[in-house]
């Protein structure tokens, strides 16, 4: 500790008990306030969903879940489109990002020189800090033209057999969506898979080199099987941003309001549904269903962090009492 | 070449399967360099593009002016509006998140047992995951619907987003003061409250700057919390929380959602403004962070 950061002794003089009689448990209250604060804003949030998705819910039921036509004038809504949508964006950038962020996390614990290390690491955190609006617009104007000139045309006259692949090129649609997901989940399963890698214990590293494993060997057996419930969390926790994100799937996904087998078509997932639709909702039954489509996001993204928080928490006290 | 020469012993033999196992090792190695490398090149790609695209259209007047509309419905103007409304959220939102989230971490390190602290703890961190399109939902319902749309809703809605962020980090800053500065105030018969204001929070408050900078450079490109709150501005400069405040990321999305061209080279202005201030406080905040955690850990 540097002395300097000590505060002075003039300005811890004792105070009156006014001082005590007051700020202590006003500080305390205070303080106990804002944490129960937390605790009742989600339960607000929840509250407030549920209340507003009423007469959707009570209108669809659950049927909403499994109708497809999404249709203001008639007054229908149903979510099973939005709800394929977001799983199908959601886990191709699962697919792509875990593997990535795998691969980097190794690198960054075991292959990168020390120089380097640092750099990196805080170049791909800096990929998440790019606001999501700036990277839709990238999607628009620089990926989505790619896409639609050069990457589909190749992977349809190659695969075209698979119908994910076989409809037209189009710049706007999930394939779009879903590497735009990528690149937003890819540092935040990182993040959470170099921790676990760096946290292997350095004599069971030694242990299996001494054995005369190679490096690659190394860490297939020691350092990733070690790190299997953090990159489990990081993943859930990357599907977690991918479920919820709203505005970049909105500009890039192309907002149709049916559900096709090919990655080039154009889609919707739950949250861009409700970036899209909120808007131009007709008041009533319309804005309900906007908000019956929030309350399905809510429920399957708490349940999503919540489940790798769990793994986070189990894996910190396994590893901290082992 | 046989494998022998390059064996440490040569007059040894390798052990069989040598050879392959020694090309996976190189593999797995070009691999991960390469999954990191295109990491790199993607945010590299991402910035170029916005740098590229988004300096031509930069100026002095686009950066002075308000948004104003031409005969052809081409917008001549600027994004004054929006720099001046991002300004303002951002500083009411923090205003509102900042102590509230310093408060919870005060509370769930100096006050709370540890069951109760772990609570807190996922509490912040399901708050922290709910979707920020679906905060900006809720803010709708409560504050914007049957109503109008405000910079104070837009405010709100940010500050739920950044209150998880505050909160965390506090928390884990104020978990790193020394347990024996806190032995010090008791040794002197200072009370709980004075420990905390005159010893712990000064030794802490690099890193609560840490977490209020990171939280910042989170929200300030934020659009999800306001397109529902406060999207709806008019082209002319408004301070006023009370009405609909213009804002940098509303902006940006409008201006992509267009069909024009001109559009498209204004939004990648602003793109290049916005990014140039969350990046540059992304920094900051690293830099901060590890300044004041090593000054911790010292």
């Amino acid at each position: 500790m540097d002395p300097s950061t000590v505060p002075a002794p003039d300005r811890l003089r004792l105070t009156g008990r006014f001082g005590d009689r007051v700020a202590e448990p006003a500080l305390r209250a205070g303080s106990a306030a804002a944490a129960a604060g937390v605790v009742l804003l989600l339960l607000w949030i929840a509250a407030t969903v549920v209340n507003q998705s009423g007469a959707a819910v009570g209108q669809f039921g659950l049927g909403f879940l499994l109708h497809q036509r999404w249709d203001p004038v008639h007054g229908i809504y149903g979510a099973l489109d939005d709800i394929l949508g977001t799983l199908v964006s959601s886990l191709i950038a699962l697919a792509l990002a875990t593997p990535l962020a795998i691969a980097i996390s190794v690198y960054l614990t075991e292959l990168a020189p020390p120089s380097v290390r640092r750099p990196v690491a805080i170049l791909v955190e800096l990929l998440a800090a790019i606001p999501s609006v700036i990277l839709g617009l990238w999607g628009i104007l620089v990926l989505g033209p790619f896409l639609a000139d050069d990457l589909e045309p190749l992977l349809r006259s190659a695969f075209g057999w698979l119908p994910i692949f076989g409809s037209s090129p189009s710049p706007f649609g999930v394939l779009n969506a879903a590497l735009i997901l990528t690149i937003m989940t890819v540092p935040i399963v990182t993040t959470v898979t170099r921790e676990m890698c760096a946290a292997t214990p350095p004599e069971l590293k030694d242990a299996a080199y001494a054995l005369g494993a190679t490096r690659a060997e190394m860490v297939t057996m020691v350092v990733l099987p070690g790190a299997r419930r953090g990159i489990l969390a990081g993943a859930i926790l990357g599907l977690g941003r991918a479920l919820g994100e709203a505005i970049a799937v909105t500009q890039v996904i192309g907002n149709a309001d049916q559900f096709r087998v090919s990655l080039f078509a154009p889609g919707g997932t739950l949250a861009g549904q409700i970036a899209a639709q909120y808007q131009s909702a007709n008041p009533g039954l319309g804005q309900s269903a906007v908000m019956y489509l929030a309350l399905i996001l809510l429920a399957s993204s708490v349940i999503v962090n919540g489940a790798a928080r769990l793994i986070v928490a189990r894996a910190a006290r396994r590893s901290g009492s082992a | 070449m046989p494998d022998t020469e390059l064996h440490p012993l040569g007059r040894f033999a390798p052990p069989p399967g040598m050879r392959r196992r020694r090309w996976l090792d190189r593999g797995f190695t070009a691999g991960a360099t390469a999954a990191a490398l295109l990491a790199v090149a993607v945010l590299a790609l991402v910035i170029a593009s916005v740098l590229i695209n988004g300096a031509p259209a930069l100026s002095w007047r686009f950066l002075t002016h308000n948004p104003h509309t031409s005969a052809f419905g081409v917008n001549t103007g600027g994004i004054a509006n929006a720099i001046v409304g991002s300004a303002i959220l951002i500083a009411l939102a923090s205003g509102m998140a900042v102590p509230a989230g310093i408060l919870v971490g005060v509370f769930s390190t100096q006050f709370a047992g540890s069951r109760t602290a772990r609570s807190i703890r996922f509490a912040l961190d399901v708050l922290n995951g709910v979707p920020t399109i679906v905060t900006g939902v809720f803010v709708f319902g409560v504050l914007v619907i049957g109503g109008r749309q405000s910079g104070w809703a837009g405010a709100v809605a940010l500050a739920i987003v950044e209150l998880p962020i505050v909160g965390r980090s506090a928390e884990e800053v104020l978990t790193l003061v020394p347990e024996r500065l806190r032995e010090a105030g008791l040794a002197l018969g200072l009370r709980r409250w004075r420990i905390i204001v005159s010893i712990i929070l000064p030794t802490a408050v690099g890193g609560l700057l840490t977490g209020a900078v990171l939280a910042v450079a989170r929200v300030a490109g934020e659009t999800a919390p306001l397109i529902f709150t406060t999207s709806f501005a008019g082209p002319g400069l408004s301070v006023n929380p009370g009405g609909s405040l213009a804002n940098l990321p509303v902006t940006i999305f409008d201006l992509s959602e267009s069909p024009s061209p001109t559009s498209h080279a204004q939004a990648w202005a602003a793109a290049l403004v916005l990014i140039l201030g969350v990046l540059i406080l992304s920094l900051i905040a690293r830099v901060l962070h590890d300044r004041s955690v090593a000054a911790l850990r010292r």
